[in-house]
């Protein structure tokens, strides 16, 4: 955790990242308590464990940027800003979701923060993806598009073309891999034959590849900033992998009974939440005091947003057909 | 307050959950999100965390015992709060989930409670028409099952239907869309053995064979003095009725015109060498048809004894099985009923049938001169697939004949 | 009222669209140098420049699926995909997002995306190159589908499709592009959804649409000489799918007669079908026929191509055996 301060990050923003690690681990344990209540149906994929990718990837865009993911994709939304609120109420299925209760877990969107969707067709982002960046590059304009995707992803067709064609149209689009070293439960050992340096594989397409600890928030935020100025710069497209590890199964109904307890526990050794506050704290850039109120505001937040949740209503039986197509055609 | 706990839904599937080890004793505290059992689904084995803080008051699943979801299973309370009286059956997590799921189907119901509950139509379902033609039938009050079809495969089409409105009067049509009246229940009477298979028998035969009337007045003024005659000089037990002059008129003309004692048999008529005649009898329990078998060897008296003899067994329910069971030909009067004509329906897998009404004095031109006829309307239903207009023709004039000079009949 | 190619018809639409707003752009494998598979782009190249006129690698799912992201981002993507045949390798692309992510993202963004492909039999180009998927396409909420059979109908249908905020699968069929016909003057649109009657007929109504049109006409002709007046409607989209004109003209003639060129199991026809006997069931003089492609993978070998693919005596056999005749 050297890069400090070639980030030049203030004490407050440093907190701030804190808090949206905070926030996406909570946010995911109520989801699940939620989930248990019946109040959240289908699949619940959470991000428990990522925390460090979503908010310190994302915090190095600009407003306009396109940011575009995989169905789990709770902490990419809030990282990205859209409101705890919208997304719990989403969950729930109600009128008042960020998707209009169209969505539900794996299909967040979010127009007002460049949010372009979840999208639970692995691999099928990516396409989606190079498009916005290509639409970018169309009218000259200066955005960006960062697409996240599960190691599972690099095993689809998908992934190979939406490679290729950015490259050759030279888009400027981030793929970020987070390799989970999952795909739902079959080790990427056994899958991808490039498991261990998955980011050397963007060399086949003439993109250049990094790696980074997808467990060290500032880590990387790092990497991302030089990337983001790069890729802003018309150089084309960037691939970066970030190891990590979902504390959790794949959904709320995986134990996720397949993985060695040395290696969950390893990983629970290196869990971006408690590392990252630990280091606040080392280097006295918080105080437990902060650490505190920063937990309770965190609760409350939950709180505010599972009541939100409940209280709304659920979409009008008459709106069933709305929004299928634009208004006014058939 | 007191909050309930209820086996969780722990994926989209989930039906039922085990709770294999509670973590808390009753009367332990609990904090919000701490691990209060480990529950078993069909996957596997999740730790389960309580929702708010408090004190497991009650525990309600026992461990291994299984819980459809949405059950109760513990309650949690304040400290110092007690167990309420009257837990709810569903807990706080069935609320909202359950109402939404019915705000569909309750739409569906009210749709379905809507549709209007449409009266069975008319028209017999194994008549094979067009909807067009099913629905002009019923607009016209039309018996489908008097229409010949001419569509593929026989099927009655709209301009069947059309051409038969043309052809006869036209009925009232049922007023449809009056309001009924309210009527008492209708009474159900189950149908009788005889009328199920007088039912089916008429069916079939309507179905399968393509009927065709031709119809015939003939004078009987010479028959019936014939049988005056004829009866002054027999006992009374063994007189002459017109029917049995009928009979033998069919049996001499059926003698002269095979085809008419013929069976269709798909691809070939099979060629009855006994001409039995079946006389339709109408018995309070309904219709039989009973035959006098080998009508072309018996004279005209005999023919009298037989039919007396069947009309009294058929009263006493005496007949024997192959009586019915033999005809090739039958002829159905109503004349003792007063009826001037009507078309009956053959009786299969006969080729046609005789139908006569009453004898009636009428009018007529005799030699240019006016005079008073005893006549009958006879009407000889065919089958067209056996015979075609111009054969049926010449054998009811045939029988016309015979009857208007019945001196042959005692030949 | 000039007379142009099919063809002509719509390299005219699309260039339209290019002249008109920058937001309109081409991206498809050879619509480059090369001018396209079928030739509808032969210039635009030269002419637009490569940055409106992009040449795509062979990425089906890659180029719609950019298709879908510069849709999003405002732009009107026009991708051609060179047959329908390989609109397979994109069908993840067009079914699970661009026809969905209105939908699920509650209204916030649309896909004004156009995917022009190519559909049909008879070019002798094997089983993998025959097909007619549109059917399929027309079962997905989402989608507009337009399937032209006239160089009027793809000019006007096309100028239409251009100003809709949500996909469209645009089927031209591989043995039209040469087929001439007259075309209106001036800006004339013809609005997705409205079926039309090709031919008026009293006797028995045919529904079809693309290729099939040409067929079906050309049955009615060789009936017309028996004294069978046939009634060819062409549905011109299969979803908005016109049923009005449809039950209209069976309410006339009383016998429906559902031709195309796709097999019949699981086709579109059934489809129509379906609906012609619930809506017009009091009406019908017989059940509502259907005439389809056969249920066989397109040979290469002519004679049996011809085989497995409805022709005018089919659909004239078809008809004399409806009306009993």
């Amino acid at each position: 955790m050297t890069a400090i301060d070639r980030q030049r990050l203030s004490k407050n923003q440093l907190l701030g990242l804190y808090r949206q690690m905070h926030l996406i681990r909570e946010f995911e344990r109520e989801c699940e308590r939620q989930y248990t209540r019946g109040h959240i149906k289908g699949f619940l994929h959470v991000y428990s464990g990522e925390e460090a990718i979503a908010v310190g990837a994302i915090s190095t865009l600009e407003p306009q940027d396109y940011v575009v993911t995989h169905y789990r994709d709770h902490g990419h939304a809030l990282a990205r800003g859209v409101s705890s609120k919208d997304i719990m109420a989403e969950l729930f299925g109600k009128a008042t979701g960020c998707s209009k209760g169209r969505g539900g877990s794996m299909h967040l969107f979010d127009a007002s923060k460049n949010f372009m969707g979840g999208y639970a067709i692995v691999g099928g982002q990516l396409p989606v993806a190079t498009g916005l960046a290509l639409a970018s590059q169309y009218r000259g304009e200066n955005r960006i598009a960062l697409c996240f995707m599960g190691d599972g992803a690099l095993n689809e067709g998908e992934f190979h073309e939406a490679m290729n064609l950015a490259a050759i149209w030279k888009l400027p689009v981030i793929f970020f891999c987070e390799n989970n070293l999952y795909g739902m439960g079959a080790p990427a050992s056994t899958t991808l034959i490039m498991h261990q340096e998955i980011y050397r594989m963007a060399a086949a397409y003439g993109i250049p590849g990094a790696e980074v600890d997808g467990n060290d928030v500032l880590a990387v935020r790092e990497l991302m900033l030089e990337v983001v100025q790069r890729v802003r710069g018309g150089q084309g497209p960037y691939f970066i992998e970030a190891k990590t590890y979902r504390l959790r199964g794949h959904s709320i109904a995986d134990p996720a009974n397949y993985r060695p307890p040395e290696e969950v526990s390893y990983w629970q050794s290196r869990d971006p939440v408690p590392r990252f506050k630990e280091w606040l704290l080392a280097e006295g850039q918080a105080s437990q005091a902060e650490i505190d109120q920063v937990g309770a505001s965190v609760e409350q937040e939950i709180v505010a947003a599972a009541q939100f949740a409940e209280s709304s209503p659920f979409p009008q039986p008459q709106d069933l057909h709305k929004w299928v197509y634009e208004e006014g055609q058939a | 307050m007191a909050t309930t706990i209820v086996m969780p839904q722990m994926g989209y599937d989930m039906k039922e959950g085990t709770v294999v080890r509670w973590h808390k004793q009753e009367g332990d505290a609990v904090a919000r999100g701490e691990v209060i059992a480990d529950i078993q689904t069909d996957k596997a084995t999740v730790e389960f965390e309580a929702y708010t803080a408090g004190v497991l008051r009650k525990i309600v699943a026992q461990a291994g015992v299984p819980v459809p979801v949405g059950e109760l299973i513990a309650v949690i309370t304040d400290p110092n709060e007690p167990l309420p009286d009257e837990l709810p059956v569903k807990g706080a997590a069935g609320g909202s989930a359950p109402a939404a799921q019915a705000a569909l189907p309750a739409a569906q119901a009210s749709a379905a409670a809507t549709a209007p509950v449409q009266p069975a139509p008319a028209t017999p379902a194994d008549v094979r028409a067009s909807p067009i033609a099913r629905r002009l039938a019923r607009e016209r009050g039309i018996d489908l099952s008097l229409v010949v079809g001419s569509g593929p495969g026989g099927r009655i089409v709209e301009k069947d239907v059309l051409s038969f409105a043309e052809a006869r009067p036209a009925a009232p049509a049922r007023p449809a869309a009056a309001a009924p009246a309210p009527a008492p229940a209708a009474q159900r009477v189950e149908l009788s053995r005889m009328r199920q298979a007088i039912a089916k028998i008429t069916v079939d035969s309507k179905r399968e064979a393509p009927h065709f009337y031709v119809t015939s007045d003939v004078d009987m003024t010479r028959a019936m003095s014939l049988r005056r005659e004829i009866n002054e000089t027999l006992p009374a037990e063994r007189r002459v009725s017109v029917n049995d002059l009928i009979i033998k008129a069919s049996a001499v003309a059926l003698g002269r015109h095979p085809k008419f004692n013929a069976f269709f048999r798909g691809d070939h008529l099979q060629m009855n060498p006994s001409i039995n005649i079946g006389i339709a009898i109408a018995l309070p329990a309904g219709l039989i048809v009973p035959g006098i078998g080998g009508c072309q060897d018996k004279s005209l008296v005999q023919i009298a004894d037989a039919s007396k003899d069947l009309i009294a067994r058929a009263n006493s329910g005496t007949l024997r099985n192959d009586e019915y069971s033999n005809t090739t030909f039958s002829i159905s009067n109503l004349g003792p009923f007063d009826v001037d004509s009507f078309a009956a329906i053959i009786f299969p897998p006969h080729a046609a049938i005789l139908a006569v009404g009453r004898v009636k004095e009428q009018p007529v031109v005799r030699e240019g001169q006016l005079a008073v006829a005893q006549i009958m309307k006879a009407t000889l239903a065919t089958d067209h697939r056996v015979a075609d207009g111009a054969e049926a023709a010449q054998f009811l004039v045939e029988i016309r004949k015979l009857l208007e000079a019945p001196l042959s009949l005692l030949l | 009222m000039a007379i142009i190619s099919y063809r002509e018809a719509v390299s005219q639409a699309l260039r339209e669209a290019l002249e008109e707003d920058h937001r309109f752009f081409l991206m498809g494998e050879d619509i480059g140098p090369y001018g396209g598979s079928f030739a509808v782009t032969r210039g635009f190249w030269e002419e637009f420049g490569p940055e409106r006129v992009k040449d795509s690698p062979l990425s089906e799912s890659a180029i719609v699926g950019a298709g879908v992201g510069a849709a999003m981002a405002g732009l009107r993507p026009m991708v051609e995909i060179m047959t329908i045949n390989f609109s397979l390798l994109a069908i993840d692309q067009i079914v699970n997002h661009a026809a969905k992510i209105r939908y699920m993202s509650g209204g916030q963004f649309s896909v004004p995306l156009c995917i022009r492909t190519v559909t049909g039999a008879g070019a002798s180009v094997g089983a993998t190159h025959s097909q007619s998927f549109e059917g399929w396409y027309a079962s997905v909420p989402g989608l507009h589908v337009v399937v032209p059979s006239t160089p009027k109908d793809a000019l006007g249908l096309f100028r239409s499709c251009r100003e809709l905020m949500d996909p469209v699968i645009f089927v031209e069929h591989i043995l039209l592009y040469g087929a001439r016909g007259e075309v209106p003057d001036g800006p004339f649109k013809i609005p997705l959804g409205q079926a039309e009657v090709k031919r008026l007929g009293r006797d028995v109504t045919i529904v079809t649409f693309s290729r099939m049109v040409h067929v079906c006409l050309a049955a009615a002709e060789q009936l017309a000489v028996e004294g069978i007046q046939v009634e060819v409607v062409d549905l011109r989209t299969l979803r908005p799918l016109d049923m009005e004109t449809v039950v209209h003209s069976v309410r006339k003639t009383r016998h429906a007669l559902v031709v195309e060129e796709a097999p019949k199991q699981g086709g579109f026809g059934a489809e129509i079908a379906s609906q012609v006997q619930h809506l017009a069931f009091d009406y019908l003089d017989g059940p509502v026929e259907r005439v389809a492609g056969e249920e066989v993978p397109i040979p290469y070998s002519m004679p049996l191509e011809r085989l497995a693919i409805p022709d005018p005596e089919r659909v004239a056999r078809a008809i004399r055996a409806q009306l009993g005749r």
